[in-house]
């Protein structure tokens, strides 16, 4: 693709649309299947099915004032919602949709994708400390603790991937499994993953993994509202509030983007390619996956209570970071014998 | 080192024996009502506010006897009526319950010899003005015929 001028403006265009449409409608998923899960009808009252709530929701959050409180860093204070959402927004130009559908392929995409995905924890940091207020800044250090925790096993397991598929561009990491589901990276008995039998807890890692970096529950320690009110967007009202929320839905569907990348064999159809239309490597079986990987997101947020911090940090250091380490060595070791 | 691998892995099958739990609940129908549009029957024997019977005609059992207010620990029922001309029988004009004062005893209702008088199935009384907890139970009475 040619990187004029007009291509890159549509594509930051259709990229801002997916994400803007995306954060309005999973939150109108995420209240349904709350309801569903705890068995209530969820939304009902805004058109069918409460369809039109995420436009009402979003009219209502534009229209409010938005509040400065005395004494914060004005600078600072305003600047930390942009910077939860524009990382997020930029993550999306690497990923790709489908052989063709990609913003710009970029060879170090996973490297940049990892890049964005800290200066979004950054932006917690400068939220909780341009708030001046102690609940505030609590939750964004205990935020950014969580994210520095599980960074390192999400990263251990990407390199895991990255030396099977020899690439860190995502559109490559996908070409090497295209084919049958029995092709993706989430299997062990096959001989581009060396025969590792790991690999089905490699992709448990790398999926609770991209469930606490998304400070989702049970990993919302920095939301504990029993403890620190609201957390890190405390102070924040009308769309600085809005945008931490867009934020953290678009990092939800960047989290499912890569596990499905990484482990789900991207685009490519699970019973290999057949040559007509539903059964061919499309931008259709992306978009399965991601939304059941959200899904799955969804159903564990309902399902399970807050953690502890402590409990939480055990988690990450005590087993993730280990296990993650021990596969790779036995990755690289196996990919060595095969 | 003692325990690691036994707490992942039963920590690991409780987390999914929960996922189960939750997922078989999810496709089921909801239990709750919808509040505002549907609310749920009140038993029968619930006992609300009272409020007057009214005979096959629509007027009310009640002779203006007043046991009910001389019942009532709080004072809280004041009732009136005329005896009309040539008639034996007083004829019931007014029945006000003062509600924020009514304890829901029901000394009234089992004073009551002439079946004048009953408990109502009204649950919904929540209100902000002290106006709307003076009843007058005749009006009641006259809408609930229509």
């Amino acid at each position: 693709m040619s990187l004029t001028l007009f291509n890159v403006v549509l594509a930051v265009f259709i990229a801002i649309c997916f994400v803007g449409a995306n954060a309005a409608y999973l939150v109108w998923c995420e209240r349904k299947g709350a309801g569903l899960f705890q068995r209530r009808p969820g939304p009902m009252e805004n058109g069918p099915w409460g369809l039109l709530q995420p436009p009402i929701d979003g009219l209502k959050l534009m229209t409010k004032q938005l509040l400065i409180p005395g004494g914060v860093d004005k600078a600072i204070f305003m600047v930390a919602p942009v910077l939860a959402m524009f990382p997020a927004l930029i993550s999306f130009v690497t990923i790709p949709f489908s052989n063709s559908i990609v913003a710009h392929p970029i060879d170090v995409g996973v490297l940049m994708i990892f890049a964005f995905a800290a200066l979004g924890s950054m932006s917690l940091l400068v939220a909780g400390w341009g708030s001046r207020n102690k609940y505030s800044m609590i939750s964004s250090v205990r935020a950014v603790s969580q994210t520095v925790a599980y960074e390192i096993p999400l990263m251990i397991t990407t390199i895991t991937i990255v030396m099977i598929s020899g690439s860190l561009n995502l559109g490559d990491i996908v070409q090497s499994q295209l084919g049958g589901f029995w092709h993706w990276n989430i299997w062990p008995l096959q001989k581009q993953v060396g025969f590792n039998l790991l690999m089905p807890i490699s992709f448990l890692i790398l999926f609770v993994c991209s469930v606490a970096e998304t400070n989702r529950a049970p990993f919302d320690l920095g939301e504990a509202e029993s403890e620190l009110v609201a957390g890190f967007h405390t102070e924040y009202s009308s769309m600085g509030f809005g945008l931490f929320f867009m934020g953290e839905y678009a990092n939800i569907v960047i989290g499912a983007c890569l596990t499905v990348i990484l482990f789900l064999g991207g685009w490519s159809c699970p019973i290999g390619d057949l040559g007509f239309f539903p059964f061919t490597h499309n931008v259709g079986w992306f978009l399965l996956k991601i939304y059941l990987i959200i899904f799955v997101f969804i159903w564990i947020r309902w399902t399970f209570p807050r953690t502890t911090i402590y409990g939480l940090l055990n988690l990450s250091w005590k087993y993730l970071i280990p296990i993650s380490l021990f596969n790779l060595l036995l990755t690289a070791g196996l990919l060595k014998v095969f | 080192m003692g325990g690691y691998f036994t707490d992942l892995i039963t920590g690991t099958k409780s987390l999914l024996d929960g996922m189960w739990v939750t997922l078989k609940e999810f496709p089921r129908r909801p239990v709750t009502l919808n509040y505002p549009h549907e609310s749920v029957k009140m038993y029968r024997r619930f006992r609300g506010h009272i409020e007057l019977i009214g005979d096959e005609e629509g007027k009310p059992n009640c002779i203006v006897c007043s046991m009910c207010q001389r019942a009532c620990p709080s004072g809280c029922i004041s009732l009136g009526g005329v005896k009309p001309e040539g008639s034996k029988k007083k004829v019931l004009t007014s029945y006000i319950l003062d509600f924020t004062t009514c304890s829901l005893c029901g000394s009234c209702v089992e004073s009551c010899n002439f079946n004048a008088l009953q408990f109502s199935n009204e649950y919904n009384l929540a209100s902000t003005r002290k106006e709307d907890f003076i009843m007058d139970l005749l009006k009641r009475l006259e809408e609930q015929n229509q």
